[in-house]
C-alpha cells in the first residue's frame, strides 16, 4: 500500500523488524499462557521464566538488575507511574513539590499537570535556545519538600540531549527522586543506571522498530512508587494486568538489534539533511543543539511558511514527516518545546522533524533536500511574510 | 494515498489562483497574524462606474485549507459587484471547495475575512466610511461569530460557548463555557483576543472558561 514512500517519522512510530516478530510469534501460537507462580502448570512456569528472561535482557541494557525493571503497555504509562507513583508515595510523607521542564513529552507535562490539580505544586524549569534545563534555576528550585525532578534524556521534537548526569547527582545531593523520559534513547544513547544515580528511567519499544503497546520503567531499588491502577499483583505489584510476554518479546529483540552502527548510520542522516538544507535553503534555521542531540533527529525552520503546508505537499511528493505547527496538532496549539526554547509561533509554525530509522538511506535524505528546496520555494511565492529578507538572500 | 482534503481544496492547493501582491490596489487587507498560524492579504481593484471587482490577488501564510480558501475566495470574487463579494462567506468558499474539514473552520474563515476587510479598505478610502462608534456587547458578540469551535467547525456564538460578555471601561469580558484545560482552550482565547482587541476603544480583553 504504501511502497516507494519514504518514511522519516521514526519518533513517532517505526515499522517493525521482522526478526522482532520472529521473537513474539512463539508466545502468540506455541506458549500464550499467563506467566504463573513456580506452582502451577507447565506452561504458566514456562511462561513466567520467559518473562523473567526478557525483563533481565532489557534491564540489563540499562546497567539495571531484573527486579529493578516493570513492564508496562508504553512510555506514557511508564511516566504517568513514574510520576503519580512517587507522588501518591511521598505526597504525605515528605512534601508535595514537583520539578520538571517545559519542554518535557506529554506523558510528563501532562501527569505533573494532572497533580498540580491534586494540590501538588510543580515547577517548570526553562531551557536555553537549544533546549538544555537552567541547571541553576534547576538547583535553586530544589527544597526540602521536593519529591521528585522530571527530565527527560533527549528531547521528542528538537532532540536535544540534556546532561542527565549533572541533574542526577544535583538530586542525589539533595536526597530527590530523580525521573528521566529515555522513550528516544534508549539503546541510541548510552545510560547507564549504574553510573548515573538516576532512579526511574521510561523506555519503550516503538522507537526502535520493536512492537506499539509495550514499554517499561526502570526503578531503582528502595524507590518509592505507590501502585495506583488497581488489579493483580503482577510486575512487583506495581502494575497490576496480564503480562504482554509477546510484547515483552518483541521488545527485548528490539533491544538486542539496535547496534552502534547502525546509530552511526542514522547519525549520518542526521548530519548530511541538517548540512544540506541549511547551506542550500535560505532563511531556515535549526531547532535543538548542532551536535548534543538524539542521532536520528533534525529539526529545522523553514522562515515564511507553515509547516502543514510543507508536509501536505511532501506527503504528496511520497515523504511522511511532522511538524510543530498548530495546524498539524490535535489541540491547534503550536509546538510547546519550539516556544520553550524562545522560538516564536512563527518559528514552531514552520518547523519540521525530520526522524530517521533502520530502513532509511541516504539517498532517500539526499532526495528529500531537493524536493524541499521546491516545495519550500514555491510557498515562499505565495506568503506575504518575509519578501525584504528574501530579496536580500536572492 | 489518503489526505485529509478534497480533491478540488489539493487542486487549490497544489495551483493556487491569483496569487500576489496588486501595486495600485484600491482596497487591501490582511487578516490573522504569523501568531494565529494563518495570515491572508488580500488586494483588489475597483471598477468605479460598476462598483465591480475587476481584478484581486491575495498571499497566503498558512496550511492548505488557508491556501485553497484564498485562491478559491478570489475567483469567486472576481467581477462580482462589491455587495455580490461581501455576501461570499466561508459556506460559499467551502461549498465551492467540495467541503472543508470543521476542524480547519478556523484557518479558512480568514480567507473570507480578507476579502470583506479589503472591500470595506475599499469604502474607507473613498469616503464611505462610517464614523467611529464605540463599541457595545453586540458588536462583540457579532465578532464572536467569527470565532470558530473546532469541535464543530461551527462559530463560537452559534454553538452556544459565549455564556456572558460585559463591557465596562474598555474592557471586555468574554465567559465561554468550556473547561480551563480542555484542549481547545488556548486556540479558542488566541482567537477571541485576536478579534476583539483591534476594537479602537478596547483596552483588554479577559477571557475565562467557566465550565
Amino acid at each position: 500500500m504504501f511502497a516507494n514512500r519514504i518514511y522519516f517519522d521514526n519518533s513517532a512510530a517505526t515499522r517493525l523488524d521482522e526478526r522482532v516478530l520472529d521473537a513474539m510469534k512463539p508466545y502468540f501460537f506455541e506458549n500464550y499462557a499467563v506467566a504463573t507462580s513456580e506452582f502451577a502448570y507447565s506452561e504458566g512456569i514456562s511462561a513466567r521464566e520467559a518473562l523473567d528472561d526478557l525483563r533481565s535482557v532489557l534491564a540489563t541494557s540499562l546497567g539495571a538488575n531484573s527486579d529493578e525493571f516493570i513492564f508496562t503497555s508504553g512510555n506514557t504509562e511508564s511516566s504517568n507511574i513514574a510520576l503519580k507513583g512517587v507522588a501518591l508515595a511521598l505526597g504525605k510523607k515528605k512534601g508535595t513539590h514537583i520539578i520538571t521542564s517545559k519542554i518535557e513529552d506529554f506523558p510528563v507535562l501532562h501527569s505533573a499537570r494532572g497533580l498540580e490539580k491534586r494540590g501538588f505544586q510543580v515547577t517548570y524549569l526553562k531551557v536555553d535556545s537549544n533546549g538544555f534545563v537552567d541547571l541553576d534555576q534547576l538547583r535553586d528550585a530544589l527544597t526540602d519538600k521536593t519529591i521528585l525532578v522530571s527530565i527527560q534524556h533527549a528531547n521528542q521534537e528538537i532532540g536535544t540531549i540534556q546532561d542527565i548526569e549533572t541533574i542526577a547527582h544535583i538530586c542525589k545531593e539533595k536526597d530527590v527522586l530523580y525521573h528521566t523520559d529515555a522513550t528516544h534513547t534508549f539503546t541510541r544513547v548510552p545510560l547507564d543506571v549504574s553510573n548515573i544515580p538516576v532512579d526511574l528511567v521510561t523506555v519503550s519499544a516503538h522507537t526502535i522498530h520493536g512492537p506499539k503497546g509495550i514499554g517499561g520503567l526502570y526503578i531503582r531499588k528502595g524507590t518509592s512508587v505507590t501502585k495506583w491502577m488497581d488489579g493483580g499483583f503482577q510486575e512487583f505489584d506495581i502494575r497490576p494486568g496480564l503480562e504482554n510476554i509477546p510484547g515483552a518479546a518483541g521488545f527485548a529483540k528490539a533491544a538486542d538489534l539496535v547496534t552502534s552502527e547502525e546509530t552511526l548510520r542514522l547519525q549520518a542522516m542526521r548530519d548530511r539533511i541538517i548540512d544540506r538544507v541549511l547551506t542550500e535553503i535560505p532563511n531556515t534555521t535549526l531547532n535543538g543543539h548542532r551536535h548534543k542531540r538524539l542521532p536520528q533527529n533534525a529539526n529545522i525552520t523553514f522562515h515564511f511558511v507553515e509547516g502543514e503546508s510543507i508536509t501536505l505537499h511532501l506527503d504528496m511528493h511520497g515523504y511522511a514527516v511532522s511538524t510543530g505547527s498548530a495546524c498539524f496538532s490535535r489541540s491547534l496549539e503550536s509546538s510547546h518545546v519550539i516556544m520553550g526554547i524562545g522560538g516564536d509561533h512563527e518559528r514552531a509554525h514552520g518547523s519540521i522533524r525530520f526522524t530517521f530509522g533502520r530502513y532509511n538511506t541516504i539517498n532517500e535524505v539526499d532526495d528529500i533536500v531537493g524536493t524541499l528546496g521546491e516545495i519550500v520555494k514555491e510557498l515562499r511565492k505565495i506568503s506575504p511574510l518575509g519578501k525584504e529578507k528574501m530579496e536580500e538572500s536572492k | 494515498m489518503k489526505f485529509p482534503y478534497s480533491d478540488i481544496v489539493l487542486e487549490h492547493f497544489r495551483h493556487p489562483r491569483n496569487v500576489g501582491q496588486i501595486e495600485d490596489a484600491d482596497g487591501k487587507a490582511t487578516e490573522g497574524s504569523p501568531s494565529c498560524g494563518d495570515m491572508v492579504s488580500v488586494y483588489i481593484k475597483v471598477d468605479p462606474d460598476k462598483k465591480t471587482i475587476s481584478d484581486i490577488k491575495f498571499e497566503s501564510y498558512g496550511c492548505a485549507s488557508n491556501i485553497a480558501t484564498g485562491s478559491i475566495i478570489t475567483e469567486l470574487a472576481k467581477g462580482k459587484t462589491l455587495d455580490e463579494a461581501k455576501k461570499i462567506n466561508w459556506k460559499t468558499a467551502s461549498d465551492a471547495l467540495g467541503g472543508l474539514p470543521k476542524i480547519k473552520a478556523h484557518c479558512s474563515v480568514l480567507a473570507v475575512e480578507g476579502l470583506r476587510s479589503a472591500i470595506q479598505n475599499y469604502e474607507e478610502r473613498h469616503g464611505l466610511v462610517r464614523e467611529k462608534k464605540p463599541t457595545t456587547e453586540e458588536e462583540i458578540h457579532k465578532r464572536l461569530r467569527k470565532v470558530m469551535n473546532p469541535l464543530s467547525g461551527l462559530d463560537i456564538e452559534r454553538t452556544n460557548l459565549v455564556k456572558v460578555v460585559q463591557l465596562k471601561d474598555g474592557t471586555a469580558h468574554v465567559m465561554i463555557d468550556l473547561p480551563p484545560d480542555h484542549q481547545f482552550s488556548n486556540s479558542i482565547k488566541e482567537e477571541i483576543k485576536e478579534k476583539i482587541e483591534p476594537l479602537w476603544d478596547i483596552k483588554e480583553v479577559i477571557v475565562e472558561f467557566i465550565t
